[in-house]
């Protein structure tokens, strides 16, 4: 069955520049117990693409079209019954875990508030008693005394585990996870990755995988849809799109991942790729400006 | 011939209660001119507290740094200005470390201006632009400010701007991790140029064991302020010695190398790793 279907779905932002089609036409699928991953370099409308399904983007500046069922709920028509799922039915996983908790609040706090709105009708008691299981199973060690404590005495990876405890809350069908280890050391972004796999084995849980990583969405996705301009230039199997890139532009990216292996960088060259090989003049300015116009309006990150 | 920079037991401790804490201690290692050399570690293990007691912007609180065989702890007036000629930095944050309200032709003229005090203004810029010029920004760009260019734009500005001042080291401090795969390639290209036609040695500061493993001549691996391995970047990354880097290593996820085997295999062991509270 699938949770999510996307077809022939558009997203246009109004800027100061005129409309800005960030999302062109785009087909996805995903089933429950599947992971499957939007990957793309900045500007290239993946975030655009979630936070729109999501209805997170502001009404009078995203305007979405197309067909997008979100389990079940026409995500372009029903903005209601979008804004209902969220936070119940599908969680979100955000970017930076030091900014999206607030600081004023204890951990635990902020846990019961998701456990409630995620269960309707659970009871003070029950929520206290769900936060400290729900920290338990995202490894949290001493969960009793860690939800007394408040966001600025964890470290990122312990923060980015929070915020997954909170995205389960609801023991949600979907998660979205918007480049959920970006932040991290590699060390706890392995642990936090392994924690997921550990989770959708256990759980059945779809998730919807933004990354610019393509070492993390190999690891973690069925399906690959890579991204560029607000179109998928790419769709495949995880391990197909790796082995066995079809377009020019996946080559590209995967060339420019430096590699621990002594694969295909040019005999002898000391420089970092086989595309990096190219003259300064031709390459930069292509790939410079293109993360340079869209990112301003889109997504504004800087990694 | 010894080698250009030798860093000898050095020691940095950030003041604090009960004693301070020791960010760096017992650190080690040399570099030849003009070669590449990597510091690798996590967040907190010390290595951008090593880097700025290279570009004095800190002083260690032990050890000595030596340039040439002069050692640099403690250098004060004239002799500061001359070290710091020497060496270079370009810094992590595209966006932070340019002052917005400057022509990228200021910038860069600014540190010509520490260099060369006795050219004129107009001198200046025109030796700018043969600098933006040379990082591959397009023509015009002289004239335009910090703003208008894009990360990896702003990031050649930085690095033209280290290399106006002709340095023979250049430290880059997590100089691409804030950039897009496709435009950390150009950036490490062009820093690869620019060394084999300069001679210019780099002390980088990386966490990205493929970004090392692709440019560095050696490498330190460090953990909790000390030196947990070093050595040649083929023999420390490709067969490490240590468990750490073993950690570091398989930490570090490669597309090309995952094929046919399952996920949770590749990130289990992560599973285990204990994560403190801060």
């Amino acid at each position: 069955m699938s949770v999510i279907d996307l077809n022939d779905y558009s997203v246009e932002l109004m800027t100061a520049a005129g409309v800005l089609k960030a999302v062109d036409s785009v087909a996805l699928t995903l089933e429950a117990g599947k992971t499957v991953t939007i990957i793309g370099e900045s500007g290239s409308g993946k975030s655009t693409t979630a936070m729109s399904l999501l209805g997170l983007l502001d009404h009078g500046l995203a305007v979405s079209s197309g067909k997008a069922s979100l389990l079940g709920v026409d995500a372009v028509k029903d903005r209601r019954g979008v804004d209902a799922l969220r936070g119940r039915r599908v969680g979100l996983i955000p970017q930076d875990p030091m900014t999206a908790l607030s600081p004023v609040h204890t951990v635990g706090a902020q846990l019961r508030q998701a456990v409630r709105r995620g269960r309707p009708g659970t009871s003070k008691a029950d929520a206290a008693r769900v936060a400290v299981e729900l920290l338990g199973s995202v490894r949290i060690p001493e969960p009793e005394t860690q939800v007394k404590k408040y966001p600025h005495q964890f470290s990122g990876g312990m923060l980015q585990r929070v915020l997954i405890a909170i995205a389960l809350a609801a023991e949600p069908e979907i998660l979205v996870a918007d480049e959920p280890t970006s932040a991290l050391d590699v060390t706890v972004q392995a642990s936090v990755l392994d924690l997921l796999l550990e989770l959708q084995e256990r759980t059945g849980v779809a998730i919807l995988l933004i990354t610019h990583d393509l070492g993390v969405a190999r690891l973690m996705s069925d399906t690959i849809h890579v991204m560029r301009r607000g179109r998928f230039v790419e769709s495949g199997p995880a391990d197909r799109l790796v082995n066995d890139p079809q377009e020019e532009y996946t080559r590209k990216l995967l060339a420019a991942v430096p590699s621990m292996t002594d694969a295909p960088a040019v005999a002898g060259a000391k420089g970092p790729t086989a595309s990096g090989r190219r003259r300064a003049d031709a390459g930069h300015a292509e790939s410079d400006t293109d993360s340079a116009a869209p990112a301003a309006a889109n997504e504004g990150e800087a990694r | 011939m010894s080698a250009l920079l030798q860093v000898q037991d050095l020691e940095v401790t950030y003041p604090g209660p009960g004693g301070g804490f020791r960010a760096v201690q017992g650190v080690s290692f040399e570099v030849e001119k003009g070669t590449t050399l990597a510091l690798v570690g996590e967040s907190g293990c010390g290595k951008s507290t090593v880097a700025k007691t290279l570009v004095k912007l800190l002083e260690p609180t032990g050890g000595r740094v030596l340039l040439d065989g002069t050692d640099i702890v403690g250098l004060k007036g004239a002799e500061l200005q001359r070290y710091r000629s020497r060496i270079q930095m370009v810094f992590q944050d595209p966006y932070g470390s340019l002052d917005p309200r400057l022509t990228a032709g200021a910038l860069v003229a600014e540190a010509i201006a520490l260099r060369s005090p006795g050219l004129s203004k107009a001198e200046r810029l025109a030796e700018a632009e043969g600098f933006l010029d040379r990082v591959g920004l397009p023509a015009g760009s002289v004239t335009k400010k910090a703003p208008e260019f894009s990360g990896g734009q702003r990031q050649r500005i930085g690095i033209a701007r280290a290399l106006a001042v002709r340095p023979e080291i250049v430290v880059l401090d997590e100089a691409t991790s804030a950039l897009d795969v496709s435009v950390q390639a150009e950036i490490l290209e062009l820093l690869a140029d620019i060394q084999e036609e300069t001679g210019t040695t780099y002390v980088m500061i990386s966490h990205n064991l493929g970004v090392v493993r692709s440019v560095a001549d050696s490498v330190v691996v460090m953990r909790r302020g000390r030196v947990e391995e070093s050595g040649g970047a083929k023999a420390v990354l490709g067969a490490p010695q240590s468990e750490y880097t073993q950690l570091l290593r398989s930490a570090a996820l490669d597309p090309a190398a995952m094929s046919g085997i399952k996920p949770r295999e590749v990130v289990r062991r992560f599973g285990a790793v204990p994560v403190a509270a801060k």
